[in-house]
């Protein structure tokens, strides 16, 4: 079990800085997510901590100890690989005991160990089959085993599960969660979906081009975006840019044909100007008065429609709408929207950093 | 420890030994070629060179291996691109055969086939007696014809080979999408997939070039007056010519130069239009039928006598009697008893010396490779440039030069067993290599780092799941290089006494005496081993069709 604490860590690629600076803290037995678009940096920071990356500057520890020196073979690091990376000539079994011999664990015990672990991923049947002979999931259940049965220090996945359909993908993460839980390994878990991410993690560090933009648990990341990138980047949302007033000591924001809200309690004190007003779908809803909006488009999509709306000031709107109407709505119907001032988050328009109350300026 | 970033371990040391090696075993008997080429006892000189361009009977022989080198990979195409399109295209019946066969005439030494044409068309040969008996002349299988007769059908399936290789990664909607432009046919396969096979036509060309180029055994059995530059190179370096060693190696020198220059050339070419290429349905090869059918097969089985012949005529030959060597009527196997004991330690050398020479072969292969593909750096790079080198020495030079090197104390090797290893190792190594290289490039790195995660060392990592997993190539090209290694005889030529002498060394040897029949006796050996390591290859290779060369 093992606390993972990162320093202003560096690497660049000849002379190109991939990670800039980079410090976090994993806690024992954390599922902790590094999450992001492609090329920010996430898989160049996980093989840092497992030992195949140098490391330009800063210090990686394992519980207070720094290890930037020790090399990959002895971190105790259990991975498992997007291309799942089995030894393609052994058998499941033996795929799975390969770190048992290295480890030189006696032949019964580490044969009880492969079994159950095998057993833990449901895959105790096919213990003697080779990885050509095996489904995508089966290989990653067998790759997820065998980082498991040494009993890692910590477990480290870059997008495993990436090379699996949709439905796949579901169930394994579900497996991987549970048995993350059961060993209670601290893992970290790389992905650029951020569904999964949500679903499976812990706290999840959102990067971007090689910065760290927000470390938190996925409720708070969705609900309180440090800014204007992880809005956008975790869930949908829709952006409109507004003057912040200050009157009377309260803190307004004209949305748009006289729905002013106060937002002096949710907001920096100091905050003024040009603002961002974040809106995810949720926090919209037809209504009888409110925004007016025209509707520009409605997907039918099964259990609810996602509907575009104009608004006056030529702000697109996104929203979802569960009402089951047998007719959709038209381009050009007009409509009025009903905002739920408890779900907005508000940005500075310049920086892109929230201004809401708490919030590091 | 670290040393300018980057890790100093255990591979270092390993790449800067096989360096090392490189150098003194290579390089340095190269290098002193070189050196002989441009001193005589005094100093510094270019009469080597002088001498060689002073008389026609000297640099004739380089325009005569350049008209036949040239002749031979130009008919060599020409021969093998319809055979390889007919094969690919059309279902010709026994196509498995028929490639199985082709593979087992291209391993087959080319001497053999010099030799066996001479049993056939020489002054005494079978057919010249049958066609002087109805009182018809043949012409002369000797010289020119003869040379370029031999080593065109055994090049012709290295490039149908290369050409099989090709068409395989060429997708059937490229047919169709030329088809639904209206072309078809010839037009189409000159226009459409000739350029997409040209990096591969090139390639192919290249190993024929330094093939024929530096082809020793052919033009010294069957060429008599008409000398290509490797029977120069020989006759020169064992004194047969009146001149000096600076002088053989000045023609060394050339040699290596004009191979290198091509290869140059070859590489330009190449590197500016290599496509890549995978076909999700490969081309499916269709029936035929009426005149169009008879033609392609008619090409093709002809194609297939002519190159079998001369193996049919050698092993029925090492059953006939014969008289002081010379070949009597009635069958018998008094060539194999009579020669029993000769035979016994050919073989027994060839498979010492061989053996030796492909462990030590394949385990230097593995090792560049890995570090070549895994340790890229300023050594490793050197490494793999160097380990290419013997691809543009001829084999005859090889010997000269370890020969040049290694005779004087304190290192005398000549005539060693160690020597003969080395020689043959040397010769194969660029081809080992580079089929190596090719399967470690396809070996996904996060196998093997996962390995390293999982406590695994990165020696452990290579011996436990890299080489295990990469066995079938590795023992596949293993097989090839046993191959080419048994039936090699110009590098080994200046370098064997009675003790190393291997059944290729034993056959020339023999050939030279004049005892045709004990030459028959062991070239027949020598294909029966041949066609076992094929069988073999083919067995392991299982369904694969894919052949490295
Ligand atoms: N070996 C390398 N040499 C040079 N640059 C590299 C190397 N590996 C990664 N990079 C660069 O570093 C940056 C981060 O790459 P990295 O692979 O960590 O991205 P990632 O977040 O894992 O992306 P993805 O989601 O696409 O896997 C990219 O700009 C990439 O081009
Ligand atoms: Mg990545």
């Amino acid at each position: 079990m093992t606390r993972i604490a990162l320093q202003a860590l560096r690497k660049e690629y000849a002379g190109q800085v991939a990670i800039l600076d980079l410090t976090l803290e994993i806690a024992d037995g954390e599922f902790f997510t590094l999450l992001g678009p492609s090329g920010c940096g996430k898989t160049t920071l996980l093989r840092m901590i497992a030992g195949f990356n140098s490391i330009e500057a800063g210090t990686i520890s394992f519980d207070g100890t720094v290890i930037n020196d020790r090399p990959a073979s002895e971190r105790n690091i259990g991975m498992v690989f997007q291309n799942y990376a089995l030894f393609p000539q052994m058998t499941a079994a033996k795929n799975v005991g390969f770190g048992l011999q290295t480890r030189k664990i006696a032949r019964a015990e580490a044969e009880r160990r492969v079994a159950e672990a095998l057993e833990s991923v449901r895959m105790g049947h096919l213990k003697d089959r080779l990885p050509g002979q095996m489904s995508g999931g089966q290989q990653q259940r067998v790759a997820l085993a065998r980082a498991l049965v040494i009993q890692p220090a910590l477990l480290l996945m870059d997008e495993p599960l990436s090379n699996l359909d949709a439905k796949l993908r579901v169930e394994m993460r579900d497996t991987i969660r549970q048995a993350q839980r059961d060993a209670g390994i601290t893992t970290v878990y790389v992905t650029h979906d951020q569904e999964e991410a949500m679903a499976v993690s812990d706290r999840i560090a959102v990067m971007n081009l090689g910065v760290v933009q927000q470390v938190g648990t996925p409720a708070e990341i969705y609900r309180r975006p440090a800014n204007r990138f992880v809005a956008e980047f975790i869930g949908k949302t829709n952006l409109l840019e507004r003057d912040l007033v200050r009157q009377d000591g309260r803190a307004l924001i004209d949305l748009g044909n006289g729905q002013i809200i106060d937002v002096t309690d949710m907001i920096n004190p100091s905050a003024s100007g040009r603002v961002q007003v974040s809106v995810r779908p949720e926090a919209v809803k037809a209504a009888s008065t409110g925004l007016a909006a025209e509707v520009v488009d409605e997907t039918f999509l099964g259990s609810h429609s996602q509907v575009r709306a104009q608004l006056v000031s030529g702000d697109i709107v996104e929203f979802l709408e569960f009402s089951q109407r047998s007719v959709l709505w038209q381009r050009g119907e007009k409509v009025f929207l009903h905002v739920d001032t408890n779900l907005l988050t508000f940005f500075d328009a310049a920086s892109g950093m929230s201004i809401m109350a708490g919030a590091a300026v | 420890m670290k040393i300018g970033g980057k890790p100093v371990d255990g591979w270092t040391s390993i790449a800067l030994l096989l360096t090392g090696g490189y150098l003194f075993m290579v390089v340095w008997p190269l290098v002193t070629v070189l050196l002989a080429s441009v001193t005589n006892g005094e100093g510094f000189s270019l009469d080597g060179f002088a001498t060689f361009f002073s008389s026609r009977l000297y640099y004739g022989t380089l325009l005569n291996s350049l008209l036949v080198t040239i002749c031979v990979t130009v008919l060599a195409f020409v021969i093998a691109f319809p055979l390889a399109y007919f094969m690919t295209l059309f279902r010709i019946p026994g196509t498995r055969t028929i490639q199985v066969l082709i593979l087992a005439s291209m391993m087959s030494p080319p001497f053999i086939g010099a030799y066996s044409w001479i049993l056939m068309l020489g002054n005494n040969g079978l057919i010249t007696r049958w066609f002087k008996d109805v009182g018809l002349e043949v012409p002369s299988i000797y010289g020119f014809t003869g040379i370029v007769l031999v080593l065109t059908l055994q090049l012709v399936p290295l490039i149908f080979t290369y050409l099989m290789g090709a068409w395989r990664t060429i997708d059937v909607s490229l047919l169709e999408a030329a088809e639904s432009m209206g072309m078809t046919g010839w037009r189409r396969a000159l226009k459409v997939i000739m350029p997409l096979l040209l990096p591969t036509i090139l390639g192919g060309s290249l190993l024929v070039f330094v093939r024929a180029f530096a082809d020793f055994g052919t033009p010294m059995l069957i060429g008599q007056g008409f000398r290509t530059i490797p029977v120069l190179i020989y006759s020169s370096f064992v004194g047969e010519v009146s001149v000096d060693r600076s002088f053989a190696a000045a023609v060394a020198v050339i040699v290596i130069a004009v191979t290198l220059g091509v290869f140059l050339v070859q590489k330009f070419i190449v590197d500016r239009r290599t496509f890549s290429m995978t076909a999700m349905r490969p081309i499916e090869p269709s029936p035929l039928a009426g005149w169009k059918g008879w033609g392609v097969y008619a090409y093709v089985y002809g194609f297939l006598v002519l190159a079998l012949a001369p193996l049919v005529v050698v092993v029925v030959s090492s059953f006939r009697n014969t008289l002081y060597g010379q070949f009597v009527d009635g069958f018998s196997f008094r060539n194999y008893l009579t020669a029993q004991r000769d035979i016994i330690r050919y073989i027994t050398n060839t498979f010492s010396i061989g053996l030796t020479a492909l462990v030590l072969l394949v385990i230097v292969a593995v090792l560049v490779s890995y570090l070549t593909v895994r340790r890229k750096g300023a050594l490793t790079g050197a490494l793999d440039t160097m380990t290419m080198v013997p691809y543009v020495v001829p084999g005859l030079i090889i010997g000269i030069a370890l020969i040049t090197a290694f005779s004087q104390p304190p290192l005398v090797l000549t005539g060693t067993f160690a020597v003969m290893v080395l020689a043959l190792a040397i010769r194969r190594l660029p081809y080992s290599v580079r089929s190596t290289t090719a399967l470690m490039y396809q070996f996904s790195p996060s196998i093997e780092e996962a390995a390293v995660s999982l406590g695994a060392s990165k020696f452990r990592t290579l011996v436990q799941v890299i080489v295990p997993a990469l066995a079938p190539g590795i023992v596949s090209g293993a097989v090839l290089s046993w191959v080419t290694i048994i039936t090699e005889l110009s590098t080994t030529l200046f370098l064997y006494n009675t003790s190393t002498q291997t059944l290729s060394l034993g056959i020339y040897a023999q050939v030279i005496r004049g005892q045709l029949g004990t030459a028959a006796a062991l070239s027949t050996i020598l294909l029966i081993l041949t066609m076992l390591s094929l069988f073999l290859l083919l067995r392991l290779s299982g369904g694969s069709r894919e052949i490295r060369l």
